[in-house]
């Protein structure tokens, strides 16, 4: 199989999906480069949250009585909601995937996709809105608005610094899964994807699974453990 | 194949398509996806930041010629040394030799005809180009005092300086790291041509996926890192600073856990280099081929453990140390098995002494004497009296210079007749080769001594009694510079004046040297197939040796 030029050869390989990329010599050798470099993408993403739970762990060995009051200023049922809500989506992303996979109509992939979006979007809403904004309106926030109550030692400040970093990093995740799955949609829409290729769902599903991970880790670490409950 | 014809021919005839003349204009380069042109993007940016770099140590050796300063006030001094580690080691060394000829190099070594995700690989260039332009502007508008360690407190509450931009456009250039070495894991894995198995790679695309592993897992780290100190600085809050409860020492130890492998980063590819440079002008395999590439993942896999070293005398536990330091001694294992493998190879083989060559051997003599003196640092005793001298100066610059650079420059002048199609005056780069080599040892062997009696790093003053060997230091330092300007001005001249090389001008073995030079935009006419083991050179006598590369005497 001779293929020389990339742009006036590409014509030729109408057996090809159209997503095929001129330096793959088969659409399974590309299938599988696009998976392994996801894979190590999520490799990368975990060293880089690492450092920043391994720096909150240490804190929060250093400072555990500041650190125990800090996250009782946080609001376990919103976190809780939002587990579920995450958990929900990634449900939803896994059954795109398989529709697509067992050669279900574009519309029904779409349903899926715009499902996990608004699981998605919701998530982001009740961080924003119950979260967040409340954080604000009472002076949670170091550096933006910070209303040192009697009780908020240096330690409380160093906690909300880092509950801000690590689910404001997250929400970022979340925004950019956003977006991917935007394109996604769109892609399904112009019948890129079949039964035989449906790589970039898989990708991009593998991603977002990711993204859940991290907070399946965060709301404990930051909402449950620390004297909240008898017993823990 | 282009070869067939270009042996009928013996004055090689420039290839009528190649990569470099396929298409032209400014927007064909800033928006190609060849992995060619982008190595050679990279090329001329890291050769900026080398500049830059090197115009900053010049100005701290010329000041470090009188005991109280010739040049600058402390300040400024201290904004020098930390341009001049920043811009050499984040912009310069860990780029080198990965993102030019890591790039132009990994497809045509494995015969693919590009790497897996070329337009990552387009952005990871643009990414390192954002990151580098935002460490100017910071270094431009004032510069940083903190040295390229970014240690809290000095970079976070006793600094004035700018470390914010420098801090994210490092953050920034980190991605770039990140995206290049995934781009290369995934191209090693899954782009090699038929035959090419993992045994058959060269020992170059071995080191060069040690060297992706550290990128994927360290750079991360590191990015975090300066993330959390730009936020401290911006938002006023403590991560680091002991007033609110911080803890300087855990910054030490995520910046080492990535700056330690960094160091990896910087040698890894150097060694990949080596090999392939020694195998072709001793015209001999490699001696033990799987040691030396199980040495690189295995150097890669132990700078991982032993970050703890760079903190024996600042407040880390004795216990860590002790750990620390023997961790720290087996990294001498396998880089003592890549330099006797490589002198193994040179036994009996015929040997013949261009450019690169030169540049290798100089490289065996300089790197092994920054790694044993690197033992006198990880042993805890003699390193609380080393610890922030000129020893350790000294130390890291002859493996990041003498290693590193010497490796890259080796690595250039070798596969020149491959980038750009034409050959450069042999006689010039051996000079050149020779003045870089004398110039180093003068400008740091001293610094060796000077460390040895306890004259300590990145001080604008110094006693009077240090004056000579300072002296003897900042006279290697320009000559160095000389050696570092000479080949830009021939490999440039070349590209235009310099004789047609032809597919192979060093009867060279392996995959890049089979398709024409310049390559085709596509690489291969065919993908290659591969039936031979790596470094198969033909036992063949010392006067059947071709002096095609001689022929570069113009």
């Amino acid at each position: 199989m001779h293929r020389g030029w990339p742009v006036s050869e590409m014509a030729a390989h109408a057996a090809h999906p159209p997503g095929f990329a001129h330096q793959f010599e088969t659409v399974e050798q590309q299938r599988e480069a696009g998976t392994l470099g996801m894979w190590i993408f999520l490799a990368t993403e975990i060293l880089f949250f690492g450092g920043m739970f391994t720096s909150y762990i240490i804190y929060r060995a250093l400072h555990l009585p500041s650190f125990v009051m800090g996250s009782h200023e946080l609001i376990v049922k919103f976190g809780a909601t939002n587990t579920a809500v995450l958990i929900c989506s990634s449900l939803t992303m896994a059954l795109s995937i398989r529709t697509a996979q067992t050669g279900g109509s574009k519309r029904k992939i779409i349903f899926w996709l715009i499902l996990t979006m608004i699981l998605g979007a919701a998530f982001l809403a009740i961080k924003l809105r119950y979260e967040w904004y409340r954080d604000y309106t009472e002076g949670l926030i170091p550096g933006v608005s910070w209303l040192p109550g009697g009780t908020h030692t240096p330690g409380v400040k160093m906690f909300m610094c880092f509950y801000f970093f690590m689910t404001g990093l997250h929400a970022l995740h979340m925004v950019v899964g956003l977006g991917i799955l935007t394109v996604l949609v769109l892609m399904t829409a112009r019948n890129r994807f079949s039964s035989e290729y449906y790589a970039p769902l898989e990708i991009s599903g593998l991603y977002w699974h990711f993204v859940d991970i991290v907070w399946i880790f965060l709301f404990p670490l930051l909402y449950l453990i620390g004297g909240r409950y008898p017993g823990s | 194949m282009s070869t067939a014809t270009a042996d009928l021919n013996p004055a090689p005839a420039e290839p009528a398509v190649n990569y470099l003349n396929n298409s032209y204009g400014i927007k064909s380069w800033l928006l190609t996806f060849d992995h060619k042109r982008i190595g050679l993007l990279y090329l001329a940016s890291i050769t900026v930041m080398f500049l830059v770099g090197g115009v900053a140590a010049t100005l701290m050796r010329l000041h470090l010629v009188e005991p109280q300063g010739a040049l600058f006030e402390p300040e400024t001094y201290n904004k020098m040394f930390s341009t001049h580690g920043i811009i050499m080691v984040f912009f310069f060394l860990v780029p080198s030799i990965p993102a030019t000829l890591g790039n132009f190099l990994i497809p045509l070594m494995i015969g693919a005809r590009d790497v897996a995700f070329p337009k990552l690989n387009l952005m990871s260039w643009y990414i390192f180009i954002t990151g580098a332009s935002l460490a100017l502007y910071g270094t431009i508008s004032g510069g940083v005092d903190t040295g390229w360690t970014f240690y809290p407190p000095y970079s976070s509450l006793y600094s004035q300086t700018h470390v914010v931009p420098v801090a994210m456009g490092i953050f920034i250039a980190g991605f770039s790291s990140i995206l290049t070495g995934l781009n290369f894991i995934v191209t090693i894995h899954k782009m090699r041509a038929p035959g090419m198995t993992w045994f058959r790679l060269p020992l170059f695309i071995w080191a060069m996926y040690a060297t992706s592993l550290i990128f994927v897992l360290g750079t991360p780290v590191i990015a975090i890192t300066l993330f959390l100190l730009a936020l401290e600085r911006l938002l006023h809050v403590g991560i680091f600073d002991p007033a609110v409860g911080g803890d300087p020492l855990l910054f030490q130890h995520l910046f080492w856990f990535y700056s330690h492998p960094a160091v990896y980063i910087m040698i890894l590819p150097g060694m990949g280099v080596i090999s392939e440079l020694i195998t072709a002008f001793s015209r001999k395999k490699i001696f033990g081929y799987s040691f030396v590439a199980f040495s690189s993942l295995s150097i890669a896999v132990i700078s991982f453990i032993v970050w703890g070293h760079h903190m024996f005398v600042t407040g880390q536990s004795i216990y860590a140390g002790l750990v620390f330091s023997v961790l720290s001694f087996l990294v001498a294992i396998p880089s003592a098995v890549k330099v006797f493998n490589w002198t193994a190879t040179l036994y009996r083989g015929s040997i013949s002494y261009e450019a690169p060559m030169l540049y290798a051997l100089g490289f065996i003599g300089l790197f092994t004497i920054g790694g044993l003196t690197g033992l006198f640092l990880a042993s805890l005793a003699t390193d609380v009296h080393l610890n922030g001298t000129y020893f350790i100066v000294a130390h890291f610059h002859y493996i990041m210079v003498g290693g590193a650079v010497m490796a890259y420059l080796g690595g250039i002048h070798f596969w020149w007749p491959k980038i750009s199609g034409r050959l450069y005056p042999d006689m010039w780069a051996r000079i050149s080769a020779a003045i870089i080599f004398l110039g180093f040892n003068l400008t740091f062997f001293p610094q060796f001594m000077l460390g040895y009696l306890g004259m300590p790093r990145r001080y604008a003053v110094y006693p009077a009694e240090f004056q000579v060997l300072n002296v003897l230091s900042s006279a290697g330092a320009s000559i160095l510079g000389i050696g570092y300007i000479i080949p830009l001005i021939y490999l440039t001249w070349s590209m235009r004046y310099g004789p047609v090389a032809g597919p192979n001008p060093w009867k060279a073995k392996g995959l890049e040297w089979t398709t024409q030079s310049p390559p085709l935009p596509e690489n291969f006419e065919e993908i290659p197939i591969v039936t031979e083991d790596a470094y198969n050179y033909p036992a063949i006598e010392p006067h059947e040796y071709p002096n095609a590369p001689g022929v570069a005497r113009v």
